[in-house]
């Protein structure tokens, strides 16, 4: 009788191995490309019954660390989908003979209760081998992206059953700030969209999210120092804001996810819906010697302006834990300061002269040195640097001007700052086609100048401007064009500059996305596997 | 119209003594804002006078002198969607419908005046979608010769329904008269290239619905795949579809879409596109397709229908008797575009097919004996047909009653529309209308500018132009991304092919679109915004 067991197993083994021979290229799909990854053929049969996630033993974190058994949970939901809705087989668990699979967690520092910063060491080491993983990080950061590494190995055959083959994963982000964008002010995004869409960003290893939360059509912000700014700012004031809980519910998702929030509030330009609520703090335009009854940039002029601001700050301060707060500072409109005698007048007073640029400078110089002095770190648009290039060292500047940015990553990197590259990567710009490439093909570090500067690129953002954007189209539009950009912020550039050979990994990719339920939209004619199935 | 465009002086200065508004509801006073009728009716007055509608007691009936009754399943359904519609889910009014309320308007009674309410049939390419509403205390009355026109007049009225600020729903005395410019008004959806779910499909039906859209042009199949389940055939979904369980229509999904149009006056014309765009056809027939050759042998390689082989016919005919009896629509849209001539050229049974026939070089007879052949095998079906306009291009002989789809960019779409129209045929326009190409900003607004009646031509050549359809196809899209890339931007289409050649202020409709958009999304389509703004009720899905 055993003998006669051993010799099935035998068999099986040939029959396993001569599968294995046609598969291998099945699992080379980890989005972004993780820095060094090996695979073997040899897989292993994974069983949602004896599968588990644990902390190793010298691991500085265990069971009650929140953001890892919150990730536990959610993987193993992720890498089975089908167990946890009880449509499985189950006969194929009995039939087979599965044996456990353990993926062993262990992070050197604890830090379970923080809030990933620029610091934050995202490196992770995975190992795959028999019965077994081992997922070493130093932080619970690192952790998970490992974790969402190991997700993107397990692939099912055929038959439904789980597999993932021998890997060593040695991984690290190329960049330390890998942003997305999303604009709640042209268009008021409910928070299941945002929620979601940080989903799809931690799938994708993004780590910022750069919420534009108000700006001119409407200011959705609800403060608490200031309500009448939603009050009176927002689309409507009861169904398209973000209270304080809300906030706090995007800001604590993030966080499970690895994920900083940074907010921006905007100014002095961009700012028509402030003013509704803040009688005061816009520049009255002038037609002739009368305003006219409508309203420009911050009111660079008056005291009760930086009283607002510094006010406003301070709450920002105290909700949003991130260390970095985006300034803005772009678009500034000079017509309407030109119209007006009271700005003419200080601008004599300040020896500006006739150049407004100085007077834009002014004012953020004075928001910036305010920011520092909550101990945060200033992120500013581009403009305010090409304006005055004598700003606060450790400002981080913001590209978004489409020509020429390699022109301009050298200056500002000579100037000594720490730089993010946008402009290439606004992709709610759509055209026909597969115009992912044109993201994939940035090369942000490629510009004159020293090593030194090309450190300075701490990274990149994806940005989606709200125009024609709503919850009706976000998903799609962002995924996977997203992803593009993701993996040219995480992973080697040199192993990734072909976007042919990336196409059928991101097409893979774009399909797991859609079977986690993220409407990421088709790359070109196929198919998934698993469609998606809502509306 | 004449009419109206020369009694308008008159009635107005008569309306307006009556306190009638006319013309853009838009720029009128605030609580015209929420009314924005889409697409818009070919006459109409409102009055500033609010009838105050109450769910509780509102009821939209039969008027006793109709000849529909409640056994009409079409209008007893759509009587319910548009309830729903307008005051949301039933179920929530079931409570207060007890008490009392004060409502202006207690009922919508729709009258259909023709014996034969055509409450079992099919619409058509003739159907008569003209309606009459006429909305005053305590009766609102809604006539229309038969259920196609009153489920148009139904979309109409549950436009005009709007609630003021503090959520009651109103109504506007109004008195319209409408019937659509164009009788074929529709939207092509690609399911080859992407395989779409049915729910996809339904939803759409339900947005073509809401924007009087009144065909649906299923490209069913293409090169890349072949989801629909033929009885006679079933090896072409089992071995050409993406999956021959999970990525297929079977023969009661394609009923079921089917129904679910005629239940909104949508007609189903589906496209079976050859000889070329069949690929995936020569996965489940062996011989169908024309071995293309590498030299002296085959390459491995297909090319289009093969024209040569009497298997070919025989196959198509028993085809196409299956497809006549599955689609009850008098149409069936025969492709017949873009077929690449090199893999015929390479094949030398196909050389030598053309030297016997006599047709020397010259490939595009070869096409135009194979596509003969296939219109008198669809014409023994007793269907009439749809091909592209490469087939009319090539000099194919065609039925006096073919319709031409005009598709191409060059030549300029007003040359080939005045060719197709001097030659006497029906004439339908796609070109400008290709939504799947996308750009950044307000491309609805070209959309919109284009007119299928825009070229030089006799009176008579114009009323040849039957219509239009707005194209999604599906090289980039799928089930994520279809709906919101369709709508609102297949609405200017809409606006275009129904309403009257004069409604063309781009300012006017961008506010009636907005709002109608913003409807789209409350009845649960994620329609995307046209620019900057929001809507009462943002989209909840996802």
């Amino acid at each position: 009788m055993s003998r006669s067991v051993s010799q099935s197993r035998q068999v099986r083994w040939c029959l396993i191995v001569a599968v294995v021979a046609v598969w291998v290229q099945q699992v080379d799909g980890v989005w972004p490309l993780p820095q060094q990854l090996h695979q073997s053929p040899d897989r292993d049969p994974l069983s949602p019954r004896l599968f588990s996630f644990t902390y190793g033993r010298d691991s500085a974190a265990q069971t009650g660390c929140s953001v890892l058994d919150a990730a536990f949970k959610r993987y193993f939901s992720i890498i089975f989908p089908d167990f946890t809705t009880g449509s499985e087989n189950v006969l194929q668990y009995m039939w087979s003979e599965h044996s456990p699979f353990v993926v062993s967690v262990s992070v050197k520092t604890r830090g379970c209760d923080g809030y990933p910063d620029e610091d934050s060491d995202e490196s992770y080491t995975l190992s795959v081998s028999e019965g077994q993983a081992v997922l070493r990080s130093v932080s619970v950061w690192g952790a998970l992206r490992g974790l969402e590494s190991f997700s993107q190995l397990v692939y099912q055959d055929d038959y439904g059953t789980y597999f993932i083959n021998k890997t060593e994963i040695v991984d690290f982000p190329r960049f330390a700030f890998r942003g997305l964008l999303l604009d709640t002010s042209r268009h008021y995004l409910p928070l299941h969209a945002i929620l979601k869409t940080l989903d799809a960003m931690a799938y994708s290893k993004l780590n910022v999210f750069h919420w534009h939360i108000v700006d001119d059509p409407s200011f959705p912000y609800q403060s608490r120092t200031f309500p009448d700014l939603s009050n009176k700012g927002a689309f409507h004031p009861f169904t398209h804001i973000y209270t304080p809980s809300d906030v706090m519910r995007v800001i604590e998702h993030a966080r499970m996810r690895g994920i900083r929030v940074v907010p921006e509030f905007d100014s002095p330009g961009h700012t028509q819906s402030w003013g509704k609520g803040q009688p005061g703090l816009l520049t009255p335009c002038y037609k002739g010697s009368v305003p006219s009854g409508s309203f420009g940039p911050v009111d660079p002029t008056v005291d009760t302006t930086y009283k607002f601001m510094e006010s406003l700050l301070k709450e920002v301060k105290f909700v949003f834990p991130d260390s970095y707060v985006h300034l803005g500072g772009d678009e500034v409109s000079f017509a309407c300061w030109q119209s007006n005698p009271n700005v003419r007048k200080f601008m004599e007073k300040m020896g500006f002269g006739k150049d407004f640029t100085k007077l834009e400078s002014f004012y953020m110089e004075s928001i910036m040195n305010m920011t520092a002095a909550l101990n945060k770190t200033s992120i500013v648009w581009q403009d305010v640097f090409d304006y005055h290039e004598r700003i606060p060292q450790d400002t981080v500047l913001e590209i978004w001007k489409g020509a020429k940015y390699q022109a301009e990553l050298s200056r500002m990197t000579q100037a000594g700052h720490r730089v993010l590259l946008s402009a290439p990567w606004y992709i709610n710009h759509i055209s026909y086609g597969q115009d992912w490439r044109d993201s994939y093909a940035v090369r942000p570090q490629n510009f004159s100048g020293t090593d030194e500067q090309k450190k300075l690129v701490i990274g990149g953002e994806v940005a989606m401007w709200g125009e024609y954007v709503d919850a009706t189209n976000l998903s799609p539009r962002l995924w996977p064009r997203a992803c593009a950009a993701a993996e040219r912020l995480w992973s080697n550039e040199e192993k990734t500059l072909n976007a042919d050979l990336a196409f059928p990994r991101l097409k893979e990719f774009r399909c797991e996305l859609v079977r986690r339920g993220i409407l990421a939209e088709p790359l070109f004619v196929g198919h998934c596997r698993h469609e998606y199935d809502g509306l | 119209m004449y009419c109206l465009l020369k009694c308008a002086p008159l009635i107005l200065a008569v309306a307006v003594c009556h306190g009638w508004l006319f013309g853009d509801f838009v720029e009128k006073q605030k609580e015209l804002d929420e009314i924005s009728l889409w697409p818009l009716p070919q006459k109409f007055q409102s009055s500033a006078v609010a009838f105050k509608l109450s769910p509780a007691s509102f009821q939209i009936v039969h008027a006793k002198q109709s000849s529909a009754g409640p056994s009409c399943s079409i209008l007893v359904n759509a009587f319910r969607r548009y309830f729903e519609y307008m005051f949301g889910d039933l179920k929530k009014h079931e409570k207060s419908r007890n008490k009392v309320y004060d409502s202006d308007l207690v009922e919508l009674q729709v009258w259909i005046t023709s014996a034969d309410p055509q409450c079992d049939g099919y619409p058509s390419l003739q159907s008569d979608e003209s309606y009459e509403l006429s909305v005053d205390k305590p009766s609102a009355v809604l006539k229309a010769a038969n259920v196609w026109g009153a489920l148009r007049g139904l979309e109409t009225f549950s436009q005009l329904v709007y609630k003021d600020d503090y959520g009651a729903n109103n109504i506007n005395k109004t008195e319209i008269s409408d019937f659509p410019r164009f009788a074929h008004r529709g939207i092509l959806l690609d399911s080859s290239r992407h395989f779409l779910p049915l729910k996809v499909i339904l939803a759409n039906l339900e947005a073509m619905a809401m924007n009087k859209f009144n065909v649906f042009h299923w490209h069913i199949v293409d090169d890349p795949s072949f989801p629909y389940m033929s009885r006679t055939f079933p090896d072409l979904s089992q071995k050409g579809a993406y999956h021959p369980f999970t990525h297929v229509y079977t023969p009661s999904d394609v009923k079921m879409v089917i129904e679910f149009a005629r239940m909104r006056g949508i007609r189903v014309i589906p496209e079976f596109d050859t000889p070329g765009h069949t690929q995936s056809w020569g996965n489940g027939i062996k011989d169908l397709l024309t071995p293309c050759y590498s030299g002296s042998s085959p390459s491995g390689t297909f090319g289009p229908v093969n024209p040569i082989l009497n298997s070919s016919y025989d196959f198509m005919t028993q085809f196409f008797k299956e497809i006549s009896t599955v689609f009850p629509d008098a149409y069936i849209h025969l492709g017949g575009d873009e077929v690449d001539f090199s893999c015929w050229k390479s094949n030398p049974d196909i050389q030598k097919f053309m030297a016997q026939q006599g047709f020397g070089t010259d490939y595009s007879k070869l096409e135009s004996f194979y596509i003969q052949r296939l219109l008198d095998i669809v014409t023994a079906t007793k269907k009439g047909y749809m091909v592209w306009q490469e087939v009319f291009d090539n000099g194919v002989k065609l039925k006096a009653d073919t319709q031409i789809h005009v598709w191409k960019e060059r030549p300029q779409y007003q040359d080939e529309m005045a060719k197709v129209t001097a030659a006497g045929f029906n004439a339908l326009l796609s070109t400008p209308w290709y939504l799947n190409r996308i750009s950044y900003g307000q491309d609805w607004v070209n959309v919109y500018k284009a007119d299928p009646q825009n070229f030089t031509g006799t009176d008579a050549q114009k009323k040849l132009v039957i219509g239009g359809e707005a194209c999604l196809w599906g090289e980039y899209v799928d089930a994520t991304n279809l709906t919101p890339r369709l709508w609102p931007r297949a609405s200017a289409v809409a606006e275009r092919l129904w309403s009257d050649k004069s409604v063309t202020d781009v300012g006017n409709a961008y506010n009636r679109l907005a709002q109608h958009r913003c409807r789209m999304v409350r009845r649960g389509i994620p329609a995307e915004p046209l620019f900057v703004g929001h809507c009462r009720q943002e989209y909840m899905g996802l």
